[in-house]
């Protein structure tokens, strides 16, 4: 057996960690922001069937970017340890930090001892009685965590989505001007316009604080539309008196683009 | 498992094997204790247990209508009076439960979990003929315990999302399966509640009118059956009555349940007022 050349760790943790970050640009981004009755998800994402974002538990939804098969692989294996924790123990103690946790291990496991690490990016989210009790748990390719609050970016050009985001976003947002922020920051390009993207091209979902039991549902259809239609009209506010006030935070991301 | 050990602190192989949308057959690989099945019974007789009783479910209208007792017997002893036999299976369906209290509970939280799980991780809904076979399998692993008198016997009944009319499954301790129609009933009190559903029952009957059908063969089981309980008035405690239409499981409200025990014992105390010599005349 041939001896590898000497790599030192420092180098082969940066390679690594330089694979995972660009094979994790390469896809399109993902947005989660908190809105006053919940927390919104939205990527662009042409297809019905294979989901970037989904349901894990009753008041905690996953959303990821990154490599379809090990982001998919690692959703199953949450929804497996949330419905396993809910059955041993009850359903209200399945929480969002244990699955973050579960999942930094893993992640880190995979980063330290395998030859590939994880091209993938996580958010774990928790929808709580109030905003202030609702938990963002965004996880990295080597198992780092960072909980967050108010908005998350992460995907293709995250970097600029987030300060973006850090301009339009607001506590106490409703969930259309939530949507219609998450969209605009969407349609972002590395250069030129900003892309106006249409509800077929979208996957939008939220974790709704006031439903019963299962807070997760897709906004899609009928329902995505009237959100997207109403965009147009809100500047001048007449026919939306309540999203009269949010009309100037949702400008500066058309004026950002050109800036970087 | 080698995995397990090389790699502390991941979540284990099972948790991340590709594969199965079911979560027993998960259970199964990873944890088979917590499974109700595959637990060891120690020899010698089984010690009293509750055991729940009566459910009857009907077809109506764009839908089924499932209703079960509030008893629980011990033997002769009334365990509970308020123990509720008919839950939600998913949105779309509904399950009621009659045999050993104990483990029919758990075997309807396994179920409902293991139509959730699936709903998770495809995307999708299970047919309604999927689900009475998921159904149909978690009874038969509960065999061994049915040999030792701890039998569970199940009443299933949903909205069929592809077809759009409401179905009834009944199945017996070995985990067969069969698609009843019209109405049917399972447990102690059955062969009374059947006798009413016969004599009740209405093609196109509505939703209202359904679930007075199945209050008045709860009491009519009551009547003659002493593990099947009547509504108690004096507890305001009612039968569980549920309904599955193409909007979804929805239990009957407590008011809205009073005011049909009421309609039903004024009718019968009526008539029997009438029937009684030196009663009112006719």
């Amino acid at each position: 057996m041939s001896m590898p050349f000497y790599v030192s760790p420092e180098q082969l943790m940066k390679d690594r960690a330089d694979y995972a970050r660009k094979g994790i640009a390469r896809g399109r981004a993902v947005v989660v922001l908190q809105y006053d009755e919940g927390i919104v998800f939205a990527t662009e994402n042409p297809s019905r069937a294979l989901h970037k974002i989904s349901e894990i538990y009753d008041r905690i939804a996953f959303a990821a970017v990154g490599k379809y098969n090990e982001f998919e692989n690692l959703r199953v294996a949450g929804v497996r340890y949330a419905d396993l924790r809910g059955y041993s123990y009850d359903r209200q103690d399945v929480n969002a930090r244990g699955l973050a946790n579960a999942y930094a291990q893993t992640l880190g496991t995979v980063f330290t001892t395998e030859s590939k690490p994880l091209e993938v990016e996580l958010v774990v989210a928790e929808v709580g009685s109030s905003p202030e009790s609702d938990q963002i748990y965004r996880l990295s390719y080597d198992g780092s965590v960072a909980d967050e609050h108010g908005y998350v970016a992460m995907g293709g050009l995250a970097d600029r989505l987030v300060t973006q985001l850090a301009d339009a976003w607001r506590a106490g947002l409703m969930l259309a001007e939530a949507v219609r922020i998450a969209v605009l920051v969407l349609g972002t390009q590395p250069e030129g316009e900003p892309r106006q993207l249409p509800a077929s091209q979208l996957e939008v979902a939220v974790l709704e604080r006031s439903r019963p039991r299962r807070a997760f549902r897709r906004l899609t259809g009928p329902a995505l539309d009237a959100i997207l239609a109403a965009a147009p009209s809100q500047p001048d506010a007449s026919s939306l008196p309540a999203a009269a006030a949010p009309a100037e935070p949702t400008a500066p991301p058309e004026a950002a683009p050109p800036t970087p | 498992m080698g995995q397990d050990h090389t790699a502390a602190g991941r979540l284990p192989a099972a948790f991340t094997t590709p594969g199965s949308s079911s979560f027993v057959e998960f259970l199964a690989g990873y944890a088979p204790s917590l499974l109700p099945g595959n637990r060891p019974l120690p020899a010698g007789e089984v010690p009293l247990a509750p055991h729940a009783t009566t459910i009857v479910a009907l077809v109506c209208d764009g839908g089924v209508v499932m209703a079960g007792d509030r008893r629980a017997t011990m033997g002769s002893m009334i365990a509970s009076r308020e123990i509720e036999k008919v839950f939600p299976a998913d949105d779309f369906s509904a399950v009621g439960i009659a045999g050993t209290a104990g483990l029919a509970v758990e075997l309807v939280r396994l179920f409902q979990l293991e139509l959730e799980h699936y709903e998770k991780i495809e995307g999708v809904l299970l047919s309604l003929d999927g689900k009475a076979n998921r159904l149909a399998t978690m009874i038969r692993g509960n065999l061994g315990l049915a040999m030792q008198g701890l039998a569970v016997v199940p009443l299933f009944a949903g909205y069929d999302l592809d077809r759009g009319l409401g179905r009834i499954f009944s199945y017996d301790v070995t985990g067969g399966r069969y698609e009843e129609h019209e109405h049917h009933s399972v447990g102690s009190g059955s062969v009374f509640a059947r006798g009413s559903l016969k004599k009740l029952w209405r093609p196109g009957l509505d939703a209202v009118a359904a679930v007075r059908v199945a209050v008045e063969a709860l009491v009519d089981a009551a009547d003659d059956d002493s593990a099947t309980g009547g509504p108690d008035s004096s507890r305001q405690i009612w039968p569980v009555v549920a309904t599955v239409t193409s909007t979804g499981y929805r239990r009957v409200g407590q008011d809205e349940m009073g005011a049909v025990v009421e309609a039903v014992a004024e009718q019968r105390r009526t008539e029997h007022a009438q029937g009684r010599p030196g009663g009112e005349s006719r």
